[in-house]
């Protein structure tokens, strides 16, 4: 402290008064108690040590809140063929039990993530349907065993075929039976390979079980021709069909081919003025009946005597001897008399699994001679072989302690058999008891063994659908999990050595490659059979064998109370693909509905019973079912879907509607969808039904644009007089009209060759990463699918005309969407298309509102990795079917059809790397090249010479909601209707 | 003053300026506050929560947890903001129009109808912004320098338009209010015995002195605002009328909007000044200030707009007929009139256009209670307006197949009632510690009408 002197006393004393210590002044700034560090402002190793620990700490802390590192690994070694972000195909072959497809199958990075249609099949051409798409997306199921098991416990290969091995013996030296119980097997190669099985085992016995067998199809031809066959069926040379409860647009037999050849007939291109005539006669309103130009409604009973009256007609006018028929008031006049001239030229079928009935369809297509022009008995179709009487043997032997074991290959009948009950207690008792299945189903769960057989696209295979057309099934991908395919387990236990994929080789060395003489040498043959997928051996034969006439005789329909007509779903079928979400997502094209089954009634049954849609009613006092009501169900009468009811499905398909197995007809032991008599009741609870569509007619709007053939030949555009209107309205606009270089980019829809089977919508859904959302959120309208196949009735509820319209983003040229958008995030692109860019949308929706044809879709949850939308998008698993070519959308962004973008780039790219310009047909959208009818074209608008232009160069063509002049990118052709005006 | 004198009192109860200062200030500078602030605080708060947790479960979750669906994907959100915006209105309306108009008696009322409107508007401005779920991209919607290419909005989308007056009214009417409050705020500042009340009043005032030259400044700044505020009345509910009139959805695309939105928000705003009005004269024994006949005026304006609202209703069947288009006709004949939503179409024409034709009948309009009953009928009235054009265009539009209903979800519920209680919060603490009138202008009209009533102590 500084020293001070004083001068006077005084001053001292003031002076000792004022002197206040420094921290006295100025507490804030004292000093006192401080560490000699602080006051110097330094700090001391320890408190180094110590921020540096904290600084440490709090930087792992954080870092390590970070996503994990994840690794992507080239290859050292790049296999040829494997190019990142180019796609290999390679063809192969869909069956899976029930229905056969030559398919392409696009592979990405080594995964298989899209099936097409094969163009080079004879059979299924480049068409499928929707269960074919959604395929793939099986084989990324969770659900799917991932190793042999042993009384549910996972085990390996070795021990799994030693035990079997081990019991198949003892079985033989006991000399009991053992059942191999299989779907229909239409690969030539497995049946030899059943065949040398049952050889080394000679007490097997191998039955062929399906759930739907059209057993009575192939007795009565038997009967008729001495062939136990079902014909093959040529649709597009009969000018006039007629349809007896046959759904072939949709499910019955070959879907693929049929719309195919149906199409064909219906198609109105290039000046054509003639076309086929569909007449359905039906108890449901099936895809089929809805494209029929003349539509009945009969009850399951009266089909008989109806197919009588039309025989019986049918031959009075022919000259021929008529049968006693019962009584029967649907007139069948005017199809009598359409069949009659078009002789030869006709085909009448029938989807009813009852030989009465098929005997008269046959006497009926003898009489007109169909027989060589439509129905073609040498090329037999190998589809669904099952005889009820097999599988009723095998329940007794099995019953009786006959059998000793069983195998399940690739059959449920624990969940698809009339007699399942029986079957579950009866084989509880075998020693043996395995299944082949792939995921531990009603069946699995009753076996010891379970020997997973590999997903198709893991497998090796042939088929043979019909007589002659052959079809490979390649693996594209290595088995994901510990499985083996089925072939390949007999082979094992057979005690061979070889593998299926060389016994296929083998047998097609021996069998097949000496019957062509196209190549010389085998590994060339083979080779290119791999390549195009498909095979082809014409029919020696040519003449159809001789009709032997039976008596028919139809006993007197009874009234006997409610007839149940029992139909597949052409998204569920059987109920295989239960745990497939695309499939219980998908809407049915006629009800509308997803995720349900449900009780189909008639407006005027539900009005004179009370119901309303989505009341619960009691089938015979037992199962319990909501009601929905349908037009054009046949009065007195019920519709309920089979497929339901999946108990082990797995987490997407358990307990997914109602199983309704157990009402299938099966008087005189043939089982029969139709006809079994039940009873109603209403019940007070209702229970939610998911339809994506509720208003069901047009309210006068020009949506759908209609005309009959006579009006359209003496005028191409009747029908669309509204179009006519629209070209002369005055065509101004504020803002400036597109201009376009090259490209224009433009889709066309023929609502005339458009059965709406929707094969279209999973197929886009499988291109472009659409997400599954789940029964709610589709009863709150908000299905994420980018096409809807909208279904309109005309007026009359109880027998209405049935329209189906895909609806897709038009791609407007003066886009209502694009120029709301607050920030920019829709742009036109300069060949015309309507562009979302996800990372710039922030969700006002604005665009959704002020489209007018209501084709976006927003985002409203997350729907990838979140545990609320448990499906394909949420496993690391199913995530693998994803299209790396397109954006996942997150949550909050809108999002629509792009015309598939992704491909239109491909090939652009690709004619650019080959210096040509871009053919027209090189691009193909998802749902364009898949579509079984080949409704949809896609291509350049601005070449007048491309298949979209000329297409749209007819007067059937109009845009929709045209007088809003959005001027869109999508054309539609007028529907053309083969009846009398 | 012969205005003054036909109209009678302005201010009653023979009061002085020391009289109105004590009255506006003297809530202001007590310590206690009332029980009944703090339950009416209680319950909006309550409120507010349960709306904060509608907007956490929006945010987290997604719009999702809506009512909304692919046909129908504007709801409670669109219609709550455009009431909101609506009620929004009174505000300006008040300090601007009747201003301009020279109606003296707004000016016990104007403080608290701007403070309304400011609320209003913040509550109103929450709903776009939680419309999109993704709250954190709210800023795309602003044009601002980026390096994203730069990246612009659309210049052509309503929305934009939108954004831009919104969020001008906003800062308008909150500067406007802000001012006006000024010299209060210094009065508040020069009385105060709390040493915390001293310093916040004393910023909040900046530095008011209330000097002659500060008045010039002070009353040219609020003529000046007023005249840039003016045609934002007019202009944000006519572009909020244009998210729909320049959509193409039929219902929407209508030429009648703009100022058919502008008559819609100033009577739902005046509605609202007058539900709140009668409420805080009674709680702040304020009668003397805004007297029955404010409420009466307030009441013939309703009448007058009312009637407008009715021809508009009528206007736009009409036109829906006489355009001849089936989408338009089916919207209002079949699908308003006598669909799933005539429910809400005809509450809207009963509480709009007919209920308040009873304020014809003198007996009802000075009756406080029916008037009370009354706005709250035209604030609902409004909002079914505002549902019936959301909702039952979207629901049924152009193509039959994708017709959908809509019905809001609990979360929706509380977003709204959050609102609700966020903006009855804010007119609390706004009357708890804001001067709720403008002292110095009700002393301005209090020389004037003191003439007539013999007001003797004013003249010593």
């Amino acid at each position: 402290m500084e020293k001070k002197y004083w001068q006077s006393l005084e001053v001292y004393k003031e002076m000792k008064r004022n002197t206040v210590s420094d921290s006295e002044a100025m507490p804030e700034f004292s000093i006192d108690g401080l560490d000699e560090s602080e006051i110097k402002g330094k700090s001391s190793r320890r408190d180094f040590l110590k921020m540096m620990g904290f600084s440490v700490g709090a930087v792992a802390l954080v870092s390590s809140c970070q996503m994990p590192v994840r690794k992507a690994i080239p290859l050292l070694n790049r296999p040829k063929e494997l190019i990142p972000g180019v796609p290999n195909y390679y063809a192969s072959t869909f069956y899976d039990g029930d229905e056969y497809c030559s398919i392409l199958v696009k592979t990405r990075e080594s995964r298989p993530i899209k099936i097409e249609g094969n163009d080079r099949s004879p059979i299924s051409k480049r068409g499928t349907t929707a269960r074919v798409q959604a395929s793939v997306l099986n084989l990324y199921d969770d659900e799917r065993l991932k190793s042999p098991l042993i009384n549910g416990k996972q085990t390996s290969w070795k021990i799994i075929d030693k035990e079997i091995k081990a019991k198949l013996e003892i079985l033989k030296n006991d000399n009991k039976e053992v059942i191999l119980m299989t779907s229909t097997i239409i690969s030539p190669t497995t049946r030899k390979l059943l065949d040398e099985f049952v050889k080394a085992y000679p007490n097997v016995k191998w039955v062929q079980y399906d759930a739907l067998p059209m057993s009575a199809m192939r007795k009565a031809n038997e009967t008729n021709f001495g062939k136990t066959v079902i014909p093959f069926y040529h649709f597009e040379n009969a000018d006039v069909m007629v349809g007896f409860n046959a759904d072939f647009l949709g499910t019955w037999l070959m879907p693929v081919t049929f719309s195919k050849q149906f199409a064909k007939g219906r198609k109105l291109k290039d000046g054509q003025t003639k076309m086929s005539r569909l007449y359905q006669f039906e108890t449901n309103m099936s895809l089929t009946g809805s494209n029929a130009d003349y539509r009945y409604q009969i009850k399951p009973s009266e089909e008989a005597a109806v197919l009588l009256k039309l025989y019986n007609t049918l031959a009075k006018k022919t000259g021929n001897s008529v049968f006693a028929a019962p009584a029967i008031n649907t007139n069948v006049n005017r199809v009598a008399n359409d069949l009659l001239k078009s002789k030869g030229k006709s085909l009448v079928v029938s989807g009813t699994n009852d030989l009465q009935i098929q005997l008269i369809v046959n006497a009926i297509n003898q009489l007109l001679g169909n027989y060589g022009t439509t129905i073609d008995l040498n090329t037999p179709v190998n589809l669904k072989q099952g005889m009820e009487s097999d599988m009723m043997q095998a329940m007794s032997s099995i019953q009786s302690g006959k059998a000793g074991g069983i195998l399940f290959y690739n059959v449920n009948p624990v969940y698809d058999c009339i007699h399942k009950d029986n079957l579950k207690k009866a084989i509880k008792k075998l020693p043996l008891k395995v299944s082949f299945a792939t995921t531990p189903d009603e069946t699995a769960q009753l076996c010891d063994y379970v020997c997973p057989d590999n997903n198709y696209l893991e497998s090796w295979d042939d088929a043979e659908p019909a007589y002659g057309f052959f079809s490979f099934t390649q693996p594209t991908i290595r088995p994901i999990f510990n499985t083996r395919q089925f072939q390949d387990s007999l082979l094992t236990w057979m005690g061979t050595e070889q593998t299926f994929s060389d016994y296929l080789e083998t047998n097609w060395k021996k069998n097949f490659f000496p019957k062509q003489e196209k190549y010389a040498g085998f590994d060339k043959f083979w080779f290119q059979c791999k390549q195009d997928g498909v095979f082809y051996v014409a029919s020696q034969e040519t003449s159809q064998p001789a009709f032997k006439p039976t008596r028919l005789k139809v006993a007197k329909p009874g009234n006997s109370g409610l007839e149940l007509a029992l139909y597949e779903k052409i998204s569920m079928g059987t109920g295989k693909y239960a745990n497939n979400p695309w499939l219980q997502e998908m809407p049915d094209p006629v009800s509308t509905a997803t995720w349900d089954n449900y009780v189909t009634v008639s407006p005027a049954f539900a009005k004179a019973k009370g119901l309303e849609q989505e009341d619960v009613v009691t089938i015979n006092d037992k199962l319990e079912l909501p009601v929905l009501i349908q037009p054009g169900q046949t009065e007195g009468t019920l519709g309920i879907a089979i497929g339901y009811g999946r108990s082990h499905a797995g987490k997407v398909g358990n307990d997914v509607g109602k199983n309704v197995y157990g009402l299938i007809n099966a008087g005189n032991g043939i089982k029969n969808l139709l006809g079994t008599v039940v009873t109603l009741k209403k019940t007070s609870k209702t229970y939610p039904l998911a339809l994506t569509q509720t208003h069901h007619v047009m309210e006068g709007r020009p949506i759908v644009r209609e005309t009959v053939l006579g009006s359209f030949v003496k005028n191409p555009a009747s029908g669309n007089e509204e179009h006519e209107k629209f070209l002369k309205s005055e065509d101004f606009s504020l803002y400036p009209e597109p201009k376009f270089d090259a490209f224009q980019w433009g889709l066309s829809i023929d609502l005339n060759s458009c059965t709406g089977c929707s094969n279209c919508l999973i197929s886009c859904q499988a291109e472009n990463n659409v997400a599954v959302v789940g029964k709610e959120q589709v009863k709150r309208g908000r299905i994420m699918q980018w096409i809807r196949v909208d279904r309109y009735y005309s007026e009359m509820a109880d027998d209405p005309e049935v329209f189906h319209m895909p609806v897709m983003c038009q791609q407007c040229d003066n886009a209502p969407c694009e120029n709301v958008c607050p920030v920019a995030a829709l742009s036109h692109s300069d060949e015309g298309l309507s562009q979302v860019t996800y990372n710039r949308c922030i969700g006002t929706r604005y665009c959704m509102n002020n489209c007018p044809y209501k084709v976006r879709r927003f985002n409203w949850y997350e729907y990838v990795n979140n545990n609320s939308f448990d499906y394909n998008m949420n496993s690391d698993l199913g995530k693998l079917v994803l299209n790396p070519d397109v954006t996942v959308r997150q949550r909050g962004v809108v999002e629509k059809c792009t015309f598939c973008v992704q491909r239109i780039q491909e090939k652009k790219l690709q004619a650019k790397a080959e210096d040509r310009e871009l053919r027209d047909g090189d691009i193909l959208t998802a749902c364009q090249q898949s579509c079984p009818a080949d409704a949809i074209q896609f291509g350049n608008l601005m070449d007048k010479k491309s298949e979209v232009s000329r297409t749209n160069d007819t007067g059937r063509m109009y845009h929709l909601l045209e007088s809003l002049h959005t001027l869109p990118s999508l054309s539609y052709l007028t529907k053309v209707r083969n009846k009398e005006a | 003053m012969y205005n003054v004198k036909v109209r009678g009192v302005l201010i009653e109860g023979n009061k002085s300026y020391h009289d109105i200062t004590q009255d506006v200030n003297g809530p202001l500078l007590s310590k206690t506050t009332p029980n009944w602030w703090w339950m009416a605080a209680f319950v909006a708060s309550s409120m507010l929560i349960w709306g904060v947790w509608g907007f956490y479960n929006t945010v987290t979750v997604g719009t999702g947890t809506w009512g909304l669906n692919n046909s129908v994907s504007w709801g409670w959100a669109i219609i709550n903001f455009v009431w909101w915006i609506g009620i929004g209105h009174a505000g300006t309306a008040f300090s601007i129009f009747l201003l301009v108009l020279h109606q003296k008696w707004r000016t016990s009322i104007n403080r608290a109808a701007e403070a309304m409107t400011i609320f209003a508007v913040m509550a109103a401005g929450m709903f776009p912004l939680i419309h999109m779920g993704r709250v954190w991209d709210g800023f795309y919607a602003f044009p601002y320098p980026n390096t994203r290419g730069p990246l612009w909005t659309n210049f052509n989308s309503p929305l934009f338009w939108d954004v831009t007056a919104i969020s001008t009214y906003l800062t308008a009417s909150f500067l406007f209010w802000y001012v006006g409050m000024m010299p209060d705020f210094a009065s508040i500042r020069d009385r105060t015995v709390s040493k915390i009340k001293k310093k916040i009043y004393g910023i909040l005032s900046f530095g008011w002195l209330g000097s002659a030259r500060g008045w010039l400044r002070f009353e040219s700044a609020a003529l000046l605002m007023g005249g840039l505020t003016a045609p934002l009345v007019v202009s944000v509910h006519s572009i909020v009328a244009m998210d729909f009139a320049a959509g193409i959805v039929p219902g929407w695309h209508s030429t009648i909007f703009p100022p058919f939105f502008v008559v819609g928000a100033i009577f739902s705003g005046f509605a609202m000044v007058l539900t709140l009005m009668i409420i805080v004269r009674k709680v702040y024994k304020y009668e003397e200030y805004v007297t029955r006949k404010h409420l009466d005026a307030i009441a013939r304006v309703l009448t007058f707009v009312s009637l407008i609202m009715g021809v508009a209703y009528v206007t736009e069947i009409f036109i829906a007929w006489y355009s001849n288009s089936p989408y338009e006709m089916y919207v209002f004949f079949k699908s308003r009139a006598i669909g799933d939503y005539a429910f809400e179409f005809w509450a809207m024409i009963v509480c709009n256009a007919i209920i308040p034709q009873l304020f014809w009948f003198k007996k009802i309009r000075t009756n406080i209670t029916m008037v009370f009953i009354i706005s709250i009928f035209i604030n609902i009235g409004m909002w079914f307006e505002r549902f019936v054009i959301v909702v039952t265009s979207l629901s049924k539009t152009w193509l039959p197949s994708t017709w959908h209903n809509y019905s809001p979800t609990t979360t929706e519920v509380a977003i709204y009632v959050g609102t609700l209680g966020f903006f009855v919060l804010g007119i609390l603490l706004f009357l708890r510690f804001l001067p709720m009138m403008a002292a110095s202008e009700l002393k301005g009209i209090l020389k004037e009408t003191s003439i007539v009533t013999e007001n003797t102590k004013n003249h010593e």
